[in-house]
């Protein structure tokens, strides 16, 4: 469609993000939550819905939707009470979600982005419990559709964004965020690929400067932030087409397909749902004490934001580089650690985003695998800080042999490697005249303004150094020498 | 309140329930009748009384996460009216 057109309209998003709870068992029920298993086998008479059976909630839900919500400068409401969404679906056993409707556990709060033209904070409408449904297979060939309650009762929070997204990017952003931030807290582990985190977005299109959002239109089965951005893109696309046709939108739910990049609407029948939401009379009301509160702050890590902000103010980063070292936690906190060892904060970045990255993207390895200390590391940093070595023998010598055995002192190490530089200018100067008398023609050259020849003679004493010369001493010293010849 | 057929065919729809049409006039007239009674319940003044959700006055019943096997396999599938060695089985239907 012609860029134009695009442009005359203003799209509006909200998101709605399904995250699954790091928890060993279920929300109501003790059964496993482990992912993977034998069909059918983590279920209990609470997941099957049997009659006459009570839930009863895992402690550790309520502290997992507490923290992600305390890291959203959510409110986090002190009483709480589940309610029942009703449907009939093969998928749902009890014949009904168990959810937070009237009460949800954390109100208000917000995301922040970062884009292009600078920050944008998106506000979370709220985040509240719920359960998980199980697993319906429709497989080729089958009379029947097979269902599987493993997941079923499996605890979620769902993050409510409200409408304040206004492109794709910026969806793709409130994602992201928000996956790094279950990581960090370590309440799911935003798996988006397995469907551990989960999202739907919540489109319209309107033209710009109008005040009336247009009718919203509801896509799901978006499988990773790539797929999120796709299909709002394409439902961006498809809507403005309608409009420009004259034609109306519908209300409705659109799957998207990620081999097509496309959206199809599903059965309108069973849109007309009506899910008469009442309180959970099962389940006894939850009140979180200010104790509580405190003590479930107190297990909170540092946050991304709060890193980002210490490390492009504090440690003067660029935020590019900040933006790369908070992107997991175990990274940034491996930095800030190693930023206790040395003060030259840049050179520690570019350690951790060059050769300690390098070196585990090669291995895929995790961070909490890497064999060296931040305390060894940093004996790197203030060896090429101090002129021993180069950055680049540091990195490509000293690096591999300190992990092949798994420390031992930098120092020794290039020592014993024969890599010191060449930095004492006593012992450089002999080697120099040398480099110097060996090429006659090419002093005469250089003094009649030939001036670029000083590479050729550097070249010639890092040879004669075997590369040990420290360049910035050799090169000084070089120049004065021939500048002061006859 | 008084409701309509449209409504009761709504409700048996959401139900997944069915019934015989000669009795839908029936079914309507009870369903009235509760409304009714409904009204002559709201006749009274309750905007000062808390919405009695549970029957105890118990608070915060909560388990720790551990994980505990209380039914086998065999056993979850027994009362499925139709099943195979790993699920249970349902009419199909696209989802």
């Amino acid at each position: 469609m012609d860029k134009s057109i695009i442009e005359k309209y203003q799209p509006v998003i909200g998101l709605e993000i399904h995250a699954q709870l790091s928890t060993q068992s279920k929300i109501f029920a003790s059964d496993s939550t482990e992912f993977g298993s034998m069909p059918n086998t983590n279920v209990s008479v609470i997941t099957l819905g049997h009659p006459g059976t009570l839930p009863l909630l895992n402690k550790k839900v309520v502290e997992y939707a507490i923290k992600m919500g305390l890291a959203s400068g959510c409110e986090i409401n002190r009483v709480n009470f589940f309610d029942r969404k009703n449907y009939f679906y093969p998928d749902l056993p009890k014949g009904y979600q168990t959810t937070q409707d009237k009460a949800p556990i954390c109100k208000g709060g917000e995301v922040v982005i970062r884009m292009k033209d600078g920050e944008k904070v998106i506000r979370l409408n709220r985040i509240h419990m719920e359960d998980d449904a199980g697993k319906n297979l429709h497989l080729a060939g089958e009379t029947d559709t097979l269902v599987d309650y493993n997941r079923a009762g499996v605890p979620l929070i769902e993050i409510v964004t409200e409408p304040d997204i206004r492109s794709s990017e910026e969806a793709f952003q409130v994602v992201t965020e928000i996956r790094k931030l279950v990581r960090y807290l370590e309440v799911c582990d935003g798996n988006m690929e397995e469907g551990s985190m989960r999202c739907d977005a919540n489109v319209s299109v309107m033209l710009k400067g109008a005040t009336q959002y247009g009718k919203k239109v509801e896509i799901k089965n978006m499988n990773s932030i790539r797929n999120v951005q796709r299909a709002i893109d394409h439902e961006i696309e498809r809507q403005i087409e309608l409009i420009e046709k004259g034609e109306a939108i519908f209300s409705e739910t659109r799957m998207f397909d990620a081999t097509t990049g496309s959206t199809y609407g599903m059965r309108t029948k069973e849109e007309l749902n009506d899910y008469r939401y009442f309180p959970e009379p099962d389940l006894q009301p939850l009140n979180i004490s200010d104790k509580w509160l405190a003590d479930i702050k107190a297990t909170m890590p540092s946050l991304p934001n709060y890193l980002y902000k210490k490390f492009t103010t504090e440690f003067g980063l660029p935020e590019y580089d900040a933006q790369v070292l908070t992107d997991a936690k175990e990274i940034a906190l491996y930095f800030e650690d190693l930023c206790k060892h040395t003060k030259n904060y840049k050179a520690a970045s570019n350690w951790i985003m060059g050769p300690v990255k390098g070196y585990l993207n090669e291995l895929t390895l995790h961070i909490n695998d890497f064999p060296l200390s931040t305390q060894k590391v940093s004996e790197l940093i203030a060896m090429v800080e101090s002129g021993k070595v180069s950055f680049a023998v540091a990195s490509q010598k000293i690096f591999p042999e300190m992990i092949n055995q798994k420390g031992g002192s930098a120092q020794q190490i290039a020592e014993k490697m024969n890599l010191i530089q060449e930095s004492d200018t006593g012992a450089l100067q002999p080697l120099i005249d040398e480099a110097i008398a060996k090429y006659p023609n090419k002093v005469a050259e250089y003094k009649a303004g030939k001036t670029n020849l000083l590479a050729m003679f550097m070249g010639e004493v890092m040879k004669l150094t075997k590369g040990k010369a420290d360049p910035k001493i050799t090169s000084e010293l070089l120049k004065k020498t021939l500048d002061n010849l006859n | 309140m008084h409701i309509d057929k449209e409504t009761i065919r709504k409700i048996a729809h959401l139900g997944r329930l069915e019934f015989e049409e000669k009795n839908e006039e029936h079914i309507l007239k009870d369903f009235n009748k509760i409304l009714d009674w409904m009204d002559k319940l709201n006749e009274l003044d309750t905007s000062n009384v808390a919405p009695l959700i549970h029957m105890s006055s118990e608070v915060n019943v909560l388990r720790e996460d551990e994980v505990k096997v209380t039914l086998k396999h065999e056993e979850a599938l027994y009362n499925a009216p139709k099943k195979d060695s790993d699920y249970f089985r349902v009419p199909k239907f696209l989802g």
